[in-house]
């Protein structure tokens, strides 16, 4: 935090707006304040409260690597109040951002590891974070494999990356849509994720798999991967829950003792199991 | 029973002190009598409404650290630019709360852990700093109260900056506990004389309805144990246990005003409302009453002790006093600890 | 009381109902709500003059599965609550058992909410002397009175909802203060969100209000509440001729309109 009040937020100039998908936006954020813009520091996996004066605050993911400096992003779906006045802001305008919050990927942990991403739709965001920072780091690890895959075509997000990684000779990238959602020059795969990783096979053998995406497909997606012979402490994940303050003190984000905004967003599969059913 | 020595406050010394403290700029909150109720007050003189044989408010002072609307900054918006104003911390109120028990003087060892649980609340901070706390130990009890459940005596000092205790002859046994306490004792010397008195005597017994390390291990494997939804049938979802304890700490984040101009505002809230954990998808965790009673009981006894050492509950019985459906948490608990145990 | 728990005995051995909701013995010395499952629990059913929280809130709570029977344990204000609760078609008849308490505590047994009806307006439905003299005290206060009155009053709430959890009437899933989109009414207590608040629950629950004081008992603050829903249901008697409780068919007045209605307001 720039000052000791916790809930004052960083003052962030939107630089870019890009359109990703239908009612999904992707803003660049730079700091208003050089002194802060030089002091923020944060890890692969971090949340923050992003907000707009007047209407309230909204808990998304630092969507950019923080390999890159100088600004943050962060792509959200409008859905209620306080996205809706987000989509509503133009290049030039002024948020609030608090954070970062949360824990985060152990990347340091993967090194010397094959590095599988799942994603689903909306949820590639919290990914694209972790996913741009081990690209950055790419000597640091093996193969390379991303599968991502939106309800159509159109609702694939970070379209212009998604061809960057898939023509990159480093990383192997499979795209798909659900059944239905595909058009006549799509080339990708056509299935829903869980289906696709099922076909695709990857090899469980010193190999992290990082998962994200609806409930649904992460409930399909975890007994693939098991298995393909992944451990549950080599699967990570993030969740999300109602959040309001992002530090530990509302109240509401605990699932049992553990509360989403401490202790994770970030968890392995493992950890998960040991969540109560509440959720 | 042991007569030890303590300073002596005569009750005639109260209008004095009272008015030194205002003079000195100082809000001083004490127990007013309201018809058949007492609740606090600011009172500026002393008189004889205030009470000291009270057993308990049905609000807590805990409005006072953690205000019930908290302004958190204005701010102003166009186009062009955005601007934030946070309050002068440094007007914070100097407040003196008066005849506090000992269990709402222990209730600001909760408060005070979560809202440093590693990230440090400046507005709770600096008006617990700027808050002295005169407890008054209790003659009598209730039905309702079980402080010692919770391991806090009628007769500690844990919290309080000083502890009065009345005596028979209606005036006050003096404890100094803290610096602030001393600060107290200093301003007003002359009002303050000796006395040798069995303090012991005057404080009432409330008995143990239940053990609280056993509470605690017995809530450990409770979470798909079948007695919540049967616990929770008559809870109507309100907030008003949440409001009156001393120890709660949910709140809301809220922005009010125009886009050009307003302010946000932390605000009480209640993990009791249905709406508490709703998500915008429409998705509710803690959608069903039985559910939402868990996380009540589970966060004060069982999250809480493990994650910032220190229980959510101080025994004062406001929740089941104030509560419409007569939701008495300590009968839950002993309930609770008849009950088979899970794993 | 023995009967009570005769009836309910039978409902539960039955299985003609799952679930009574009652009255039991409460702390210190007070009644509470109770909810039996099994014959032997019928024994802990009361009722006296110390049962007068109105039960018919959980009727519309929804806390027990779907195709659930219940048999309610109605005094008269949650036999009029019912009765306003069907005729704004909230209830199904086939699932609810309504065990009627006389104000001589003898037991009725109604055949369906028609019945109820019946009994109902065979019984003197006026307001008391002591209610009419609580509006009246209010009355009689000039408009700066009761702003100031008001406005004291509110400045205590602190946004529980305690009344609007406890009245039947209040059974709407999403309460307007839970709209954000946009926000009809502040979040945070302070004194235009009170004000705010109470308004609108005054405003929404106008002629729909039996009077049965639930919300001002239920508040922690002692909120005299209840009496702005009283003064608008004697309002609204005046005006409409219509009162809550009194019939299942008749349409609700705020929602209809009828060729005699009177139009003084427009001048």
């Amino acid at each position: 935090m720039s000052n000791t009040n916790i809930y004052k937020p960083y003052l962030m100039k939107i630089e870019k707006v890009t359109e990703e998908a239908p009612f999904v936006k992707t803003f660049r954020l730079k700091f208003t304040n050089e002194e802060e813009a030089t002091k923020f520091k944060f890890k692969a996996g971090q949340f923050g409260e992003y907000s707009v004066v007047g209407e309230g605050e909204s808990t998304f993911c630092i969507a950019s690597s923080p390999t890159r400096e100088g600004y943050i992003e962060c792509t959200f779906r409008e859905t209620g109040r306080v996205t809706s006045a987000l989509a509503n802001k133009e290049e030039g305008e002024i948020i609030g951002f608090r954070g970062p919050y949360g824990n985060t990927f152990p990347i340091d942990e993967w090194k010397g590891k094959n590095l599988l991403f799942i994603a689903g739709g909306i949820a590639l965001p919290p990914m694209r974070c972790v996913i741009w920072n081990c690209l950055d780091l790419r000597e640091n690890f093996k193969d390379f494999t991303i599968v991502y895959g939106a309800k159509t075509v159109n609702d694939l997000v970070y379209k212009h990356e998604l061809k960057e990684w898939e023509e990159r000779p480093d990383v192997k990238l499979i795209t798909t849509v659900d059944p239905g959602g595909e058009t006549p020059e799509w080339k990708g795969e056509i299935g829903f994720v869980p289906t696709v990783l099922e076909k695709a096979a990857p090899s469980a053998d010193n190999t992290i798999a990082i998962v994200c995406g609806p409930p649904i497909m992460i409930k399909y997606t975890f007994p693939i991967l098991e298995k393909l012979g992944f451990k549950d402490t080599d699967i990570f994940t993030t969740l999300e829950n109602r959040m309001k303050c992002g530090f530990g003190k509302c109240g509401r984000c605990n699932v049992g003792k553990v509360y989403i905004c401490k202790d994770g967003p970030v968890f392995t599969y493992a950890e998960l199991k040991k969540l109560p059913a509440e959720y | 029973m042991a007569t030890e020595n303590y300073k002596l406050l005569k009750k005639e010394s109260l209008p004095a002190l009272f008015d030194k403290l205002t003079a000195s700029g100082k809000t001083i909150y004490a127990p007013v009598k309201k018809g058949e109720k007492t609740e606090f007050d600011i009172v500026t003189k002393y008189s004889n409404d205030i009470n000291d044989e009270y057993i308990q408010t049905v609000q807590s002072l805990k409005g006072t650290v953690f205000p019930k609307v908290e302004k958190l900054f204005d701010y102003k918006s166009d186009k062009v630019d955005t601007s934030i104003q946070e309050p002068d911390f440094s007007k914070f109120p100097q407040n003196v709360l008066w005849g506090l028990h000992p269990c709402d003087a222990a209730a600001f060892r909760p408060l005070d852990a979560t809202f440093k649980w590693d990230y440090n609340d400046e507005y709770f901070l600096t008006r617990m700093k700027l808050t002295t706390v005169v407890g008054l130990s209790c003659s009598k009890h209730d039905d309702y109260c079980f402080c010692s459940s919770v391991d806090i005596s009628p007769a500690s000092g844990d919290g309080s900056d000083i502890l009065l205790t009345k005596n028979k002859a209606g005036d006050y046994l003096v404890e100094i506990i803290t610096e602030k306490g001393q600060e107290v004792y200093d301003m007003a010397k002359d009002l303050f004389g000796e006395i040798s008195d069995d303090k012991e005597s005057y404080i009432t017994d409330v008995p143990k309805k239940f053990d609280l390390t056993e509470l605690n291990k017995n809530l450990d494997g409770s979470f798909e144990a079948p007695y919540w939804l049967a616990q929770s049938m008559r809870c109507i979802g309100c907030g008003a246990c949440a409001y009156v304890c001393p120890t709660c700490t949910c709140f809301d984040l809220q922005d009010e005003g125009a886009a050009n101009k307003g302010s946000r505002i932390k605000c009480w809230d209640s993990c009791g409302f249905g709406h508490f954990t709703l998500h915008t998808s429409g998705h509710n965790p803690r959608e069903t009453q039985s559910q939402r009673w868990r996380q009540r009981i589970l966060h004060k006894f069982s999250y809480m002790p493990d994650r910032i050492k220190v229980f959510g509950c101080v025994g004062c019985g406001r929740c089941s006093r104030a509560c419409p459906v007569d939701m008495n948490l300590s009968e839950h608990l002993i309930k609770i600890m008849e009950e088979p145990k899970h794993e | 009381m023995d009967k009570l728990r005769q009836k309910a005995k039978e409902l539960l051995s039955n299985n003609e109902v799952q679930i009574v909701v009652g009255y039991e013995e409460g702390t210190a010395g007070k009644a509470r709500p109770a909810f039996i499952s099994s014959p032997d629990q019928a024994d802990t059913l009361i009722y006296d003059e110390r049962c007068i929280h109105n039960l018919a809130v959980y009727l519309t709570q929804h806390k027990l599965p779907n195709n659930t029977k219940i048999a309610i344990v109605a005094s008269f204000p949650v036999m009029k609550s019912i009765i306003t609760l069907a005729s704004e078609k909230q209830l199904d008849e086939n699932f609810i058992n309504v065990i009627g308490i006389s104000k001589d505590n003898n037991l009725i047994e109604f055949k369906d909410f028609a019945d109820i009806e019946r009994y109902i307006n065979q019984q003197d439905l006026s307001f008391t002397p002591e209610e009419q003299a609580l509006i009246d005290k209010i009355d009689a206060m000039s408009m700066e009175e009761r702003w100031e009155y008001w406005q004291n009053e509110f400045s205590r709430c602190f946004k529980c909802y305690a009344c609007r959890s406890a009245c039947p009437m209040c059974y709407c899933t999403l309460c307007i203060t839970d709209f954000n989109q946009p926000q009809w009414v502040s979040v945070p207590s302070h004194k235009l969100g009170n004000f705010e608040w109470h308004i609108n629950r005054a405003m929404h629950l106008a002629g729909r209000c039996i009077g049965c004081d639930e919300c001002s008992r239920a508040c922690p603050l002692d909120l005299p509440i209840n009496l702005l829903t009283k003064k608008l249901s004697m309002d609204i008697q005046k005006q409409f001729g219509y009162s809550a409780g009194q019939s299942l068919t008749e349409p609700y007045a705020l929602s209809t309109y009828k060729p005699d209605d009177k139009e003084t307001f427009i001048r």
